[in-house]
């Protein structure tokens, strides 16, 4: 009984997502066979036991399905609608029978003669047996009804839309004969598994736990005496303990796709109930997971789906209003990520709505009006996992419930998994669950810092590197942070010491260390350790409540030695590398600041020269990075030279002091126009994005300002000054002539000022500036004049646009050309300038300048 | 010294320097000492790292911090108490551990009000000795690392 019981629900279930792959594609004649031989095996099951009121209903829908088999009948929504009511008659009545042991009372005459008129309705010629199948049928249905005006007092009638909830009502039920325990002989044949109780399997993972353990310490044992008599046969134990260790972490295992088996049946029916076209798609269902964990998510999964399929997406006539396909679409995928388990749930449909979130977290108290403010929209979509705010307008029958995403959450958190959403309003909502694989046996790195050991889990290790002063793999320092050049890549590390905040040994900076390259989180990186012991297999048992909040380990383990060793989480560890944890509150806190910086990040590149400390450059003043054999330059005219695609280019050495007698030496190369120069430096590193800070007193020093890399103040290198230090006069004559040409830089910024300026003079331009209108005009008045005027649209006190009217209205400056430069050209009035030009575009102002010059030298 | 009584309570009697503490003795596990212990990093300071004890993890608490009372130079002999909570193994370590004692629950006498703010929190009550007092230990608060209990 209880096979069958167990079978005809995996059978069921079964059936309802290829009944949605059937309604799909009615014609698909392997589906249809597929659902006709489960509802038929249900059916004789159910004979052969003698529970007679399910087989009525799975004979009536078997005989439908027939119908669609033989083409007679086609499978229509309303069809499959009524067959999914009768499997759900069916479910209800399995569960009757799974918790009294009866077959429950109840009522479906209604529903099969439903299912009859809809098997009638198919006309056409019935063939012999057809005929036959309803002749029986409507004898039932007559049965059917004449029991139910018996049971009148006893029973529900079943309202067709919730035979569920009728049927459930079902009072305690006659007790049928326990038929002897059932196998046919068709399922015995068919399959070649059977079904163990999970306990059994759980048992034998502690056990096997236990044996890897207990060989774990024997080889540790025998690893210490040379010449034992037991190493032959303990390599054979090894050997069958692994393999033993596999086949039982096996049965463990299962696809992700038995707890989405019922989710295309749910979207179905929520898309028919709420009137939406709804597209369930399916990724990654073979994914693999631990059978307990994926018990634990499947709840959360489906609340998610239906959460997606309700709230999230819109109704057809809203999403053509959009500019969306009238059907939304729903995408679940799963994949593994170091060690993770991803699950992905995606819709197009309408996002979360800020503004709503907003107004029901004020109203529910859980946050001030300041701190809102201070919040960014992602903070404020998190709000959704916080209890009783379900921002669903009106309560469906589907969710809103007020048990909600809080609830999800929590269950998700429980197996120690994460979950995080990003959300656009009018796009859509993508919610990433992360859940830990929580296999019971992992394999793993043991390494060695300081005294302590700590296990790296395998699946995040990409490799190892050792590293000395003695080879050419060697760790470097970008001011405090530590860099492997690996590859021709920056691995970026982290001192598993300093991350654990051990104490700093005496001897800091041993001449070899290891570094294990991992992989997590999204990002690569490696982590520096003193020593690498081996590897194997190890039993990961959770760290206990009190540690559990140590994001940089995941749980610990007994070694062979009987000591315990905490495993780290590379996720954690990741994150520590990011800084990430630092950082992110303190970014969160001054959210509005980092928005208005957001667009003077520049792209530097990273360099060392002269000294240990971290330099940048703009990377847009860059033409080339190149690295020349030391052998190829040459000395001309005191100076150093390097023939460079046909013609010498001039070295300047200013700031590694001199270059390297062998082997490469890197070399930035910038031109201007025709002509190209050098910078030699010691090494180049890597390229960033960084919010600059421009410094008012640094022009002249060399340095344009410093800006914030990786959380260390770092030199921006003014190389026009050093290239203009060096060959003042070979630039000078020989970009732009005897005579420089003069600009008037208008900006109210000094930032801007600071960037532009030595840009202009690197041209060979000469720059006056000035912070504001006013002052410029001042400059008219002393009698000054200029080739061109630069100035900036924005500014406070007399604008740019009336400072262009300003300049052009007096006969002193009206000739000369004035170039507007706006934070975005699109939005703005080229007014009585010349030219407009975007104002962080060094080409184009460069450009917009040399167009001038070069049409006034025509002109002269 | 004793005060034998029915239904009276049996405690695992504990020292840190010269001061008695008492566990309720159906809390108590077993009483080891505590060997190769595993110093965890990043965790509260209260928490000595955790051990292999016959297979399972434990996770030590130094009780002597825990209580602040001052961390004595040298080495320490140590004795642990091992105790179990929410399905995690503990071990309390204390400088020693003695006999059982059995008192009277109606014996137990409140806290007193000016104790050591430390102290006041994880004890459940005192009992009266003939050569000083017992402190019995409220493992429940003794083990409560979240942060509230911090607070």
């Amino acid at each position: 009984m209880k096979d069958f019981l167990t079978e005809s629900g995996e059978s069921l279930t079964t059936i309802d997502g290829e009944m949605v792959k059937l309604e799909a594609d009615p014609n698909n004649k392997e589906v249809l066979q597929k659902i006709f031989r489960l509802v038929h095996t249900i059916k004789g099951t159910c004979g052969f036991i003698g529970l007679q009121r399910l087989e009525k209903v799975a004979h009536a829908s078997e005989n439908i399905l027939g119908k669609f088999r033989d083409g007679v009948l086609l499978a229509t929504p309303d069809a499959v609608t009524l067959i999914f009511e009768s499997l759900d008659c069916i479910k209800v009545i399995l569960t009757g029978i799974e918790q009294t042991e009866a077959e429950p009372q109840g009522d479906d005459a209604d529903l099969i003669a439903r299912l009859e008129k809809m098997a009638a309705s198919a006309g056409g010629d019935p063939g012999g047996s057809v005929a036959e199948h309803q002749e029986m049928l409507r004898k039932q249905a007559e049965e059917a009804v004449a029991q139910a005006a018996e049971q009148a007092v006893a029973t529900v009638e079943i309202a067709p839309p919730q035979p569920v909830q009728a049927s459930a009502r079902a009072v305690a039920a006659e007790k049928a004969a326990t038929p002897p325990v059932a196998k046919t002989g068709e399922v015995a044949l068919a399959n070649q598994s059977i079904r163990v109780n999970v306990d059994v399997i759980e048992q034998l993972i502690v056990m096997v736990s236990e044996l890897v353990l207990t060989r774990n310490q024997l080889l540790e044992m025998v690893r210490h005496s040379n010449d034992s008599e037991f190493k032959v046969p303990l390599q054979r134990l090894s050997n069958v303990t692994a393999e033993l260790q596999e086949s039982v972490m096996k049965t463990r295992m299962q696809p992700i796709g038995n707890a989405w088996s019922k989710l295309p049946r749910i979207v179905r029916d929520l898309a028919t109930e709420l009137g939406k076209k709804i597209d369930l798609q399916m990724h990654g269902a073979d994914t693999e997971l631990d059978r307990q964990v994926l018990e634990l998510i499947k709840d959360p999964l489906t609340h998610m789906i239906r959460n997606s399929a309700d709230h999230g997406l819109e109704g057809p006539a809203e999403r053509k209003a959009a500019g969306k396909s009238e059907g939304g679409t729903i995408n679940l995928r799963a994949f593994h990520e170091g060690g993770h388990i991803i699950v992905e749930i995606a819709d197009d449909g309408r996002g979360l709505p800020v503004d709503k979130i907003k107004a029901k977290a004020l109203a529910n108290g859980i946050v001030t009006e300041a701190e809102l403010a201070r919040m960014t929209e992602a903070q404020v979509h998190r709000f959704i996992f916080n209890a009783g705010l379900s921002t669903a307008q009106k309560v469906t029958n589907v969710s809103g419930r007020g048990v909600g995403m809080d609830v999800v959450r929590s269950n998700i958190e429980l197996i120690g998994g994460s979950i995080d959403l990003k959300s656009k309003e009018g796009a859509g909502t993508t919610f990433t669950i992360k859940i830990p694989l929580t296999m019971a046996i992992i394999s793993a790195l043991i390494v060695g810092v300081q005294k302590m050991r700590f296990a790296i889990p395998q699946i995040c290790v990409m490799e190892l590197v050792r590293a000395s002063d003695s080879t050419d793999t060697k760790i470097e320092r970008i001011n405090k942070t530590s860099v492997l050049r690996l590859r021709e890549r920056l691995l970026p590390l982290v001192r598993l010491s300093e991350v654990l905040n051990l104490p700093a040994e005496t001897s800091v900076d041993s001449t070899e260390s290891y570094i294990v390259v991992a992989q997590a989180a999204g990002r690569t990186f490696g982590i520096v350790v003193d020593t690498v012991f081996d590897t194997g297999e190890i039993v990961v048992k959770p760290v206990c409540s009190i540690l559990k909040d140590i994001p940089l380990f995941s749980g610990n383990t007994i070694l062979g030695d009987g000591s315990v060793i905490l495993i780290l989480d590379p996720n954690g560890v990741a994150e520590a590398v990011s800084g990430e944890v630092a950082t992110r509150s303190a970014a969160d806190e001054g959210a509005g600041a980092v928005v208005s910086d957001r667009e003077h990040k520049q792209a530097l590149l990273l360099f060392r020269a002269g000294s240990q400390e971290l330099k940048a450059v703009l990377l847009g003043a860059i033409t080339r990075l190149e690295v020349v054999d030391a052998k190829h330059f040459e000395r001309s005219d005191g100076r150093d030279v390097l023939q460079y695609r046909g013609s010498l280019m001039p070295i300047v050495t200013s700031l590694t002091g001199a270059l390297r007698e062998e082997g490469g030496q890197p070399v930035l190369v910038f031109s201007e126009g025709d002509q190209t120069v050098g910078v030699a430096v010691d090494e180049i590193l890597d390229i960033v994005d960084a919010a600059l800070k421009f410094e008012l007193k640094a022009s002249g020093s060399g340095i344009v300002g410093t800006a914030v890399i990786r959380e260390k103040a770092t030199e921006v290198v003014d190389i026009s000054y050093h290239v203009s230090e060096v060959f003042q006069s070979w630039f000078t004559t020989k970009i732009v002539g005897s005579q420089r040409r003069q600009i008037l830089l208008v900006d109210d910024s000094p930032f801007f000022r600071t960037m532009v300026a030595p840009l202009l003079a690197a041209a060979g331009y000469e720059v006056t500036e000035a912070a504001n209108a006013e002052l410029a005009l001042k400059l008219r008045d002393e009698g000054r004049a200029f080739d061109i005027i630069l100035s900036d649209i924005q500014m406070p006190g007399m604008g740019g646009h009336n400072f262009a009217t300003a300049v052009k209205s007096d006969p002193q400056w009206s000739s000369t050309p004035i170039i507007g430069m706006a934070a975005d050209t699109d939005g703005d009035d080229i007014g009585t300038f010349d030219v407009l030009t975007r104002k962080f575009d060094r080409d184009g102002l460069l450009e917009a300048v040399r167009g001038i010059i070069s049409s006034q030298e025509r002109a002269a | 010294m004793s005060k034998v009584s029915v239904g009276g309570n049996e405690y695992v009697t504990v020292t840190i320097g010269q001061q008695l503490f008492g566990i309720p003795i159906n809390l108590v596990n077993e009483i080891f000492k505590p060997e190769r212990l595993t110093n965890v990093p990043l965790s509260h300071p209260d928490i000595a790292g955790v051990l292999n004890l016959r297979g399972r993890i434990v996770t030590m608490i130094d009780c002597r911090r825990r209580l602040g009372i001052a961390v004595g130079a040298g080495s320490r002999d140590f004795m642990a108490v091992g105790v179990e909570r929410d399905g995690d193994h503990y071990g309390l370590l204390f400088d020693g551990a003695g006999e059982v004692l059995r008192f009277s629950s109606d014996s137990l006498e409140p806290t007193p009000v000016n104790l050591d703010p430390h102290w006041k929190r994880v004890s459940k009550g005192v009992f009266r000795l003939e050569n000083g007092l017992l402190v019995v230990l409220d493992i429940g608060v003794l083990l409560d690392f979240s942060k509230k209990a911090a607070a």
